[in-house]
Parts: structure tokens; sequence; C-alpha cells
């Protein structure tokens, strides 16, 4: 698995769209190196100062990018991430919600293919605290420090890492793994990266009603692959079975995926359960302090 | 989008896969004309997109045209689970021998899609995987290489058919891969499929389309909003039409919140303070003043919410624009209803002056803005 650093040089795909170039210049304030973009049919024009390519080879050769973030409209997004994955892009984060499901299936196949590192689709994407990020977060949320976060939302990840800075702990890397019912990366890859991190002390969870993936980074924690303190939030409690909530994946299907199910995995694996967001910094300072 | 029998038995045709005889009705004169056209033994069958129509008695056996008739007026017209029938499907009666099971499901774990194929046909296919894990074969369909017939043949013979029958078996369930991938289902199913003297027969089919592909399947989008109608409540209907992410909820605290997860973790913390969320209503990113006093207006309308909690964290959506859309949103209702506002982000006190300025008073954190909007549902 590839995240990012300091040296990840990113090219933008779909830059020229009024999500792309607003947050290329997002990414470019944190610090990001935004070498390149590219949009078909629009190479050799610039997008406040950065280079336009047609395609993402092109752009690889001029400005030696290794790391892709897809802004693309839904219908193009699956040939965009290819595109990207065959060029050698490593990883490839994919921002664009309403992917066909489909789609991403060939996709995650193609990403795994490949050995290709796939963040998302649907996600708010990835950050190296006071580094680099490859996303769509609020820069002013992050602060470089100790805890990793691992997240199936967006907003609600902005909240909670926000508490964890408030609270003088920091983070180290963050990764949105998306709202979609399927996505290129799950926790347990990424527990076990934050196991092996040495910046990272602690990991904050934050996950939500449907499938089942929370119960097994439980059972994976539990079994003695994550051994740092670990605390998490589970939005969902309130929602209704059969319902969707707001996300395509967020949706309890028969007795599967209910908050309670997640919730008590996790404290049985021995994970500190917030019962609102807020308290999931407090247990990280209270574990690390 | 959940197709209705008949409409997913019209994709099935054209993918070749085996089906009994039928017709649609829309009065009892048509079922009596479909049935003897048919001139066999047959069953109607009420059209609605909800489960359990047998029970309701929705379904039921004809000998003759005559009766047919008879039936199809029982049926037309009736309420199941609130839905009024107004589709029958005239169908051929099957003989059967043996009922099986038939899915193609999106495996969200082993990110592709399964094949799920049981003996138990005719069955709940949750309770038998929660009952019975024995009796369902799996076979997860390699996405770069597709289904091929060695594969569905060995799903056959896992189910007990060998030769011809496993043969036909496996061939239906390559078509039914088919339209799995083809129309983009996130579920379709035969359930059952019939085992007759004849062969195999697809009693049943459910075909649910991933809403996210209706761009490739232009010949739904007509169907639609229709297709909602039993799932959604007649305010998540409206909610749809206007393009809102909305779920009705049973309490009396309206919750609009930003995203998904936020959102969500807006109405759980309302509860663990003790209230009750009315809806969830997710504005999605970057929503502009209009749409967000459009959001605004739909929550504070419905009767049964005392008190609106509006929770916006600013990335993509600005506080500012957050605040104009309240603001526009209450204007034009009139000063009916406490609103609690946390906001906190992009031009958050640009929004913060804009709601002040209006009257309206601010949270900076969600702990307390819960806390307060639970106390004003219960003290109005």
């Amino acid at each position: 698995m590839k995240l990012i650093n300091r040296d990840t040089k990113v090219v933008v795909q779909g830059i020229t769209g009024t999500q792309g170039k607003f947050h290329a210049a997002r990414m470019k304030e944190y610090g990001t190196r935004v070498v390149a973009g590219v949009t078909p049919g629009r190479g050799s024009q610039d997008v406040d100062g950065t280079p336009v390519y047609d395609t993402v080879i092109e752009a690889k050769e001029k400005q030696g990018c290794d790391a892709s973030i897809i802004f693309v409209p839904a219908g193009g997004a699956l040939d965009a991430s290819l595109e990207a994955m065959e060029a050698g892009m490593d990883p490839v984060v994919v921002i664009t919600e309403g992917i066909p499901i489909r789609d991403t299936i060939e996709l995650v196949a193609r990403a795994k293919q490949l050995g290709t590192t796939v963040v998302g689709p649907n996600t708010p994407g990835l950050i190296k605290a006071g580094e680099s990020k490859m996303g769509i977060m609020p820069n002013q949320v992050f602060k470089h420090g100790s805890v990793g976060i691992i997240s199936r939302s967006g907003t609600l990840f902005y909240e909670i890492a926000a508490h964890v800075t408030n609270h003088g702990l920091g983070e180290s890397t963050c990764v949105g793994l998306g709202g979609d019912p399927v996505v290129g990366l799950d926790y347990i890859e990424l527990l076990k990266w934050f196991q092996k991190d040495p910046e990272t002390k602690a990991v904050a969870l934050i996950g939500e009603i449907g499938g089942d993936a929370e119960e097994k980074a439980a059972d994976f924690i539990a079994s003695g692959g994550f051994t740092k303190p670990l605390a998490a939030y589970i939005a969902g409690r309130a929602a209704v079975p059969g319902k969707r909530m707001g996300h395509a994946g967020a949706i309890i299907q028969g007795s599967t995926g209910t908050a309670d199910s997640k919730m008590n995995a996790l404290r049985g694996a021995g994970a500190k359960i917030g019962e609102q967001p807020v308290d999931v910094a407090k247990a990280l300072k209270k574990a690390l302090s | 989008m959940k197709l209705l029998e008949y409409e997913a038995k019209e994709v099935f045709r054209r993918y070749g896969i085996p089906l009994g005889a039928s017709a649609v009705a829309l009065t009892p004169e048509e079922a009596r004309e479909a049935a003897a056209t048919i001139a066999k033994p047959i069953v109607v069958k009420a059209q609605v997109g909800v489960g359990g129509r047998g029970k309701a008695g929705g379904i039921k056996p004809a000998d003759t045209p005559a009766q047919a008739y008879d039936v199809a007026k029982q049926i037309l017209g009736m309420k199941i689970k609130d839905l009024i029938v107004r589709k029958v499907l005239v169908e051929e009666r099957l003989s059967i021998q043996h009922e099986v099971y038939l899915g193609v499901i999106v495996d969200r774990a082993s990110r592709c899609y399964t094949i799920l194929a049981s003996s138990e046909g005719g069955m709940n296919i949750e309770e038998v995987a929660a009952k019975t894990p024995e009796k369902i074969v799996r076979h997860n369909v390699d996405p770069l290489r597709g289904l091929r017939s060695y594969n569905t043949n060995n799903v056959a013979k896992r189910l007990g058919y060998n030769g011809k029958k496993m043969q036909q078996l496996g061939d239906i369930l390559l078509k039914l891969f088919r339209v799995a991938y083809e129309m983009d289902a996130e579920l379709t199913e035969i359930n059952p499929l019939v085992e007759t003297t004849e062969g195999f027969i697809a009693a049943d089919a459910r075909l649910n389309v991933d809403n996210n592909a209706l761009y490739r399947h232009k010949e739904l989008e007509a169907k639609y909003l229709e297709s909602f109608e039993g799932e959604l409540t007649p305010r998540e209907m409206e909610a749809r039409a206007m393009d809102l992410t909305y779920v009705e909820l049973n309490g009396d605290i309206g919750i609009i919140g930003n995203g998904a997860g936020l959102t969500m973790a807006t109405l759980d913390t309302v509860m663990l303070y003790g209230g009750h969320a009315g809806n969830f209503l997710d504005l999605g990113g970057g929503a502009n003043p209009d749409r967000i006093g459009k959001a605004v207006e739909f929550v504070l309308k419905d009767n049964r919410v005392k008190a609106l909690f509006v929770n916006v964290l600013g990335g993509i959506t600005r506080c500012d624009d957050t605040a104009k859309g309240i603001i526009e949103a209450r204007k034009k209702l009139g000063d009916n209803k406490p609103i609690v506002v946390r906001m906190m982000g992009t031009n958050e006190e640009d929004g913060k002056r804009l709601l002040h300025g209006a009257g309206i008073e601010t949270n900076d954190t969600m702990e307390e803005a819960a806390q307060k909007a639970v106390n004003l549902a219960k003290g109005a």
C-alpha cells in the first residue's frame, strides 16, 4: 500500500472543472506538490500556473508526477482511474461521487492486479498532516501530530480531526475510505499500515452503518494485528433499517450493518467507543498521556 | 431503483431466461382476456413494489377466464402495505416439482458480484443464510475475467444437478449474470426458479438497478420516481423529486447537515441528549443558498417538527451560504419555529454575522447545539 508524503508529485485529473480547479489551489496552499493537471482535449493550457496535459502519460513524461487525484464526473471516472493506474500513478485518489458500482468493481479489481493503491471512490481523500494532502478536506483543521485517522465519511472526519487537533494531539496520516459500498481500501489494510508507521501513536476509527467492515476490523484488532490505542465513533445509531442514510453504502440490510453490532465488536476488541464525536479525542488524549 | 415483477420479467425475457406465458392487466376485463389467450390455469399477481404480496392476498389462482375476472377484480384496487394495486400480472400456473433460488448480489467485502444459489427456493434467502448457511452455494465472479459456463456448471453441480439439468440451470445463471452486469443491478433474483416437467421456469423476478447507473438506462428514467412508491413515504417522495437526500423519522426535531456521516452523527447526538429526530437531511457537498433555503423550508413545513437543528461543517459548503439559505427560508415562512445553528469552517464568521443580524443564535459545538435543540423541542 502506498500513501503520500512531502515528495509525492501529484497530477490532478479533471483540473479544468470547478471542483478540480478549486481543490488544486487548496492542495497547493497546503504544500502538496501539484505538478500537472490532465483534461483530454485541454492540453497546453494552464490552470493557476499548473500545466495541463491531454493524457496522464504525457503529464508523467513532462512533469514526473507519480500519484493522481481524480475530480472527473462519474461517467468518466472509471476511464480516468484506469488511465492513471496504467500510467503508473500510485496512489490513485478518486474523489468522484456517484460512480456506478459496476465501474467501481472493475476499477478496484484492476488496481489489485496492478498493485496500485486506490483511495475512494466518494472519498474526501488522504492527508499527511503538515506535509501533503490529496483531497478536499479543509486545511486549517489538521496539525502535524501522532493520531492516525481512518474514516468512511467526510465532514464527520473533519469534525473528529478538529477535536483531535484541539486536544493538542494532532494527526499523522488520515485516510477517507469513501462512502460507497465498494471502495479500494478497508480498515484492516490501514490498521496494518498504522501499526508499522512510527509517527502514528494511536488511531481514530470513524465508521458508520452498513456492511461489516468495522466488525472485520474488530476481529483483526482482537487477533493482535493492531496493538496501539484505538478509539472509534460509529455514526447511525438513530438510523432506521432499510433506508439509505445519505451514503450509498450506509444502509442497514436485514440485521447486518447496525451501529450496535459495530460498536459491540470494536468494544470487544478493546477499543474505546465514543458516545459523541468529541469523546474520541478525549479517549485518545487519555491513552497517550 | 426497484423494478416491479413484470418489468423485471420483460428484461429477463430479452435475455432468454425461461418464463411462463403472461400478460399485464389494468382491469378485470383485461385479466379475463389474458387468461383466455393463455388458455391454461393461471395465477393473478398484484404488481406492487413491496414484499409480502402473497400473505396480503395479492396473489390468487384462477382456472377459467371468468374466475380470472373475479380474482382480478378483488386484487385491483386493494391496498398492500399502503400501496394501491393498479396492475396485475396474469401468468400461467406452473406445476411445481421443486423450487430453486438464484441471485446475483454485490459483495461489498469481496468487492465483486457474487452468485448465490440454493436448493431452498421460495424461502427468504436471508433466513436460509442465517439458519442453514450450508444450503447456499456462493461463487464470486472475477471482475476482470467474468463468469464462464464451467463456473455456473459447478454451481449447478453443488446444488445437486447433473447432466442436461446442470447445463440448463447453468445457462440460466449465465443469463441472470448478464442481466445483472448489463443492467447495472445491485441485486437480481429468481425466487423461485421452478423445476417443472418441461424444464426450469422463473416464477418470480427481482431486479434492483443501481441509481448511480441510471444514465446508462434511459428507458428506466420515466419510471424512476414511481419506483419508490411503497419504499418511500409521501414526504420522502416529495424530497426525492426536489433532489434532496431525506429520510423521514418519527421525532420532532428537524435535522439538516452536510455530509452523510456528520448528519447521522447529528441524529445520534440529539438522541443521546434525549431528543428524537424527525428526519435526516444531508445537503451534500457545495450546496448554494437557494438549495439550502429549499431544504430548510421543506423541513420547517413538516407539522411534526417543533425545532430545527442545522449542523454545517464548512468545506465545499460555505457557512455564509448556509446562513443566507436559512434566513431566506425563514423570511418566506415567517418566524414560526425555533432554529439552532452550529457552523464551523469556510466563511464561518460571515455566516454567524448574517445569522446574528437576523436574530438567530449560533453554537460552536455540536454537543451544545444538540442539547439546545432538545430543550427547545420539549418546551415548544
